[in-house]
């Protein structure tokens, strides 16, 4: 029902293009792994190698510690869930979530009662005689999403699968999904280029850029200790100031030469890295905080981006005494 | 497997091939039969059908029909189109099903009718006659593919152009018919080849003048002969390289 | 006068022309043929009235039934044939053919469609007559030696019609599975389906309504063609359109004509309702 998941140095090309450059990654049974990165990073290009839709050009996938060179879709302890869910629209939603059990010569009345179960375990009961254009959006999801479990796989693998809902169910499905996973404890890979999706359900999050790992680490670590520029910024708006041998503008800070990275909930009037007094340049109240740009009058021409508390009603002009906390630096 | 396919492949193709190329090459026969043994290379044939003169004229009688009943079911059924995809009238859904209709009935049919209804009140068959009902076949088509390429972003322009203060017959010419240009051209060279080509119709509502399809008709009453390979051949020439250039400057600049 | 009936009115007459012009010369003359097809031939005369004997003869004379029931056995036969050998084409050059040739490989496998109507049939005859092509080969490589009767056969218009529906089949099958997301595909196998299972299916169903309105207009189209049985079938059996033809120039008998269209486009009704649950004609 759970296994491990292991990609050993996997290398993949299209045509001339290097899609996936020597990726190692290990994933633990019953983990909830989310592959995050903007398009063209080779997030889905590494799903469909763990789903055998095509084969590496070089490296090695492992699951449940078989390796998988050479092993279909069909015969891999993997499902997956399509990014527009290809639902059959020619069947009910029974026999679109009992279609593998059937591949498998399970009996009808046994396929039914499962497909019956797995629609009541996403939040379907009662619906097994629709078909998929009667549904919703969302309703389609769970579809998709139950047909792939039915079948009790090893490893699910979600193919960008809350990309085409709107913000609102998005964030209610992925509770969802996170429930369900940790209910039927199967390991979960789920591709998204949403960071707040993935940091709302992963276990641990992997960072793609370009065909590399940019990152890699539960959600907490990946968006307060990044390891790489680009996972920085990608995780959320950073601030981000160069530091030459030790000295920034804001003074020195360590040793060596980098950026200094500060997320601007992190700047605030209380913190561990002085900014000294600065001058608030504009500011609008955002709901949940007031979004400012600052200037130190120690670096003028250095324009940050803070959150302030909902409460503070600072104006353009205002001279504030801010630190920081949470910084990290990383060595360029 | 995938050799199966290509072999596949290869046999459809040489089907769909045989009879045009036999078509052709035997419409070079140095003979009096279009069949085998190829008795050698002439170009007597396409002599003959070029300098026959009741030939020629079918042709430009095909020419002027296909052109000017296209034109004709173009004008009808781009307007038809537009006011149905635009103004919400009563009963829309009954009109487009009866603008579509005559696409459902077969040409003999059709001209059955035509033929029924111009004897009992004394029209002459003619070459107009003939054009009429190619138009009835064509307007279905016009209206179709016109109705179908308006779309919502098509709506908006021309909602914006009449705010802007242009007139209903300032929008229909300077914004939904240059941006259906692709398919209006389109409804038009295909409602020109289906009309070139129609034999039915054109058969039983012509008498004196005739068209090319009813000309080469007769022809085939005369037996098998290499003269009619060679105008077969001819129409297929100007008929791909209409296809062809459609292709070139038409649907390359869509994309 | 308000926006809304100044609108209306502009509709109307914009409308206007195509509805006259359909009415005038689709609905009317569909009318008079209706009418007609009630009359009844006195000598040579045509004596109007309420007589369905044009119809009774219709289903009762052998000579006239033998011709509907040909026209329905060839057209199936037709219709059959085309869809079983235009898939694998379609799927072929959807599937293995590289992209950027595809649509070069389809313009190819539609190419003759712009041969003209009349002389496709007649190219045919080249090739199956007792001199034709297939005969002159077959006898040179000595397989037979007495040339085999294909032309003014059965079997020499089902050729014809298959060649021209091939084509069109290909075309709109190629359509419906180009569109299809090989996600479809790829979800059954990921199930554990076979290549055969998904084929079975899921890809055959997901088509379905692309052959079934193919198939369709192959029906309509060949049933009610005269060209082909008349030029590669001679006059061995007669199809339901060229005893129309006969029934109106050989014996100017215009009322039986009449009462055989109707029934022609009985019979297509009969088929449209048949398969109208899967049919997508706005599709084509």
């Amino acid at each position: 029902m759970t296994a491990n998941v292991s990609i050993q140095s996997v290398t993949q090309t299209y045509g001339a293009a290097l899609a996936l450059d020597h990726v190692s990654l290990e994933i633990a049974a019953g983990e909830f792994v989310v592959l995050l990165g903007p398009s063209g990073c080779g997030k889905t290009t590494l799903l469909n190698l763990i789903g055998g839709f095509a084969e590496p050009v070089s490296g090695k996938i492992l699951i449940g510690g078989k390796d998988m060179a050479g092993v279909g879709p069909s015969r891999r302890p993997t499902t997956t869930v399509f990014q527009d869910y290809a639902l059959f629209p020619h069947m009910t939603l029974a026999d679109n979530v009992g279609f593998g059990l059937r591949m498998r010569g399970v009996a009808k009345a046994e396929r039914r009662a499962k497909a019956e179960e797995m629609l009541a375990l996403v939040g379907l009961p009662g619906k097994a005689d629709r078909r998929p254009h009667e549904l919703s959006g969302g309703q389609r999801q769970r579809v998709a999403l139950a047909r792939a479990l039915a079948v009790s796989p090893d490893v699910l693998l979600l193919d960008e699968p809350l990309g085409a809902l709107d913000l609102k169910l998005r964030r209610a499905m992925q509770d969802e999904l996170k429930a369900i996973q940790r209910r039927v404890g199967t390991t979960f890979v789920h591709v998204t280029h949403d960071q707040e999706e993935a940091m709302a359900i992963a276990d641990r999050i992997v960072v793609m850029s370009a065909g590399k790992i940019a990152d890699i680490g539960p959600p907490r670590e990946v968006y307060l200790h990044p390891k790489s520029l680009f996972s920085a910024a990608f995780m959320g708006e950073i601030n981000q100031i160069p530091v030459i041998q030790g000295q920034s503008p804001l003074g020195p800070v360590a040793q060596g030469t980098g950026t200094l990275l500060i997320r601007p909930e992190a700047i605030g009037l209380t913190g561990t890295l002085p900014l000294g007094p600065c001058r608030v340049e504009d500011a609008a109240f955002f709901g949940t905080y007031v979004r400012a740009h600052i200037s130190p009058l120690a670096a003028p021409d250095l324009r940050l981006t803070v959150h302030l508390p909902q409460a503070s009603s600072s104006a353009p002009g205002d001279i504030l005494t801010l630190f920081a906390t949470d910084h990290v630096i990383l060595e360029a | 497997m995938k050799l199966l396919g290509w072999v596949y492949l290869a046999l459809g193709y040489a089907f769909v091939f045989l009879p045009v190329v036999v078509l052709v090459v035997f419409s070079f026969q140095d003979g009096r039969l279009p069949v085998p043994p190829f008795q050698g290379f002439s170009l007597q044939w396409y002599e003959k059908i070029l300098s026959d003169s009741g030939l020629m004229t079918a042709l430009w009688h095909s020419a002027l029909v296909a052109f000017i009943s296209s034109g004709l079911a173009l004008l009808m059924g781009f307007l038809a189109a537009h006011a149905l995809a635009r103004v919400r009238l009563p009963g829309s859904v009954l009109m487009r099903g009866l603008l579509i209709a005559p696409m459902t009935v077969s040409y003999l049919i059709i001209a059955l009718g035509l033929l029924t209804t111009f004897n009992q009140t004394g029209v002459k068959l003619s070459l107009i006659t003939a054009g009429i009902g190619h138009v009835v076949i064509n307007l279905p088509l016009c209206f179709a593919i016109a109705f179908a390429a308006m779309g919502d972003h098509q709506k908006n322009a021309e909602r914006a152009a009449r705010d802007l203060g242009a007139s209903e017959v300032q929008v229909l010419w300077h914004i939904s018919a240059p941006m259906l240009a692709p398919a209006l051209a389109a409804a038009f060279f295909l409602s020109v080849t289906f009309s070139w080509d129609e034999f039915i119709i054109a058969f039983l509502l012509t008498r004196f003048e005739v068209t090319l399809p009813v000309e080469i008709w007769s022809m085939l009453r005369s037996g098998l002969s290499p003269a009619t390979n060679a105008v077969g051949s001819l129409v297929f020439l100007v008929s791909i390289s209409m296809v062809f250039l459609l292709e070139i400057f038409l649907f390359r600049r869509v994309k | 006068m308000s926006i809304a009936s100044a609108e209306r009115k502009l509709g109307w007459g914009l409308l206007a022309p195509a509805l006259l012009w359909t009415a005038a010369f689709f609905v009317v003359p569909f009318l008079a043929m209706l009418a007609l097809s009630f009359a009844h031939m006195e000598g040579r005369a045509i004596v109007s009235g309420f007589d369905p004997g044009n119809y009774i003869r219709a289903f009762t004379d052998w000579s006239q039934l033998k011709a509907l029931i040909n026209s329905v056995e060839i057209t199936v036969t037709v219709t059959v044939i085309s869809v079983v050998l235009a898939w694998p084409l379609a799927a072929i050059i959807a599937w293995q053919v590289p992209a950027r040739f595809q649509r070069l490989a389809l313009l190819m496998a539609v190419l003759p469609f712009w041969t003209s109507y009349v002389v496709r049939s007649y190219s045919w005859l080249l090739v199956l007559g007792k001199n034709g092509v297939i005969n002159k080969a077959l006898m040179g490589i000595g397989v037979i030696s007495e040339p085999l009767a294909l032309a003014s056969t059965r079997t020499a218009t089902v050729i014809g019609f298959v060649h021209f529906f091939v084509m069109l089949l290909t075309l709109t099958i190629y359509a419906n599975l180009i569109q299809l997301s090989p996600n479809y595909a790829r979800a059954a196998q990921d199930l554990g389906a076979s290549r055969w299972a998904t084929f079975v299916h899921v890809i055959l169903p997901l088509t379905l309504p692309g052959v079934i309105t193919g198939a369709f207009v192959t029906f309509v189209l060949c049933i009610g063609d005269y060209i082909t049985p008349q030029i590669l079938g001679g006059n061995t059996e007669l199809t339901l359109p060229q005893l129309i033809m006969l029934q109106m120039g050989r014996s100017g008998n215009f009322p039986m004509a009449s009462a055989l269209s109707v029934v022609l486009m009985g019979v297509v009704t009969v088929a449209y309702a048949a398969c109208s649950r899967w049919l997508r004609l706005d599709r084509l």
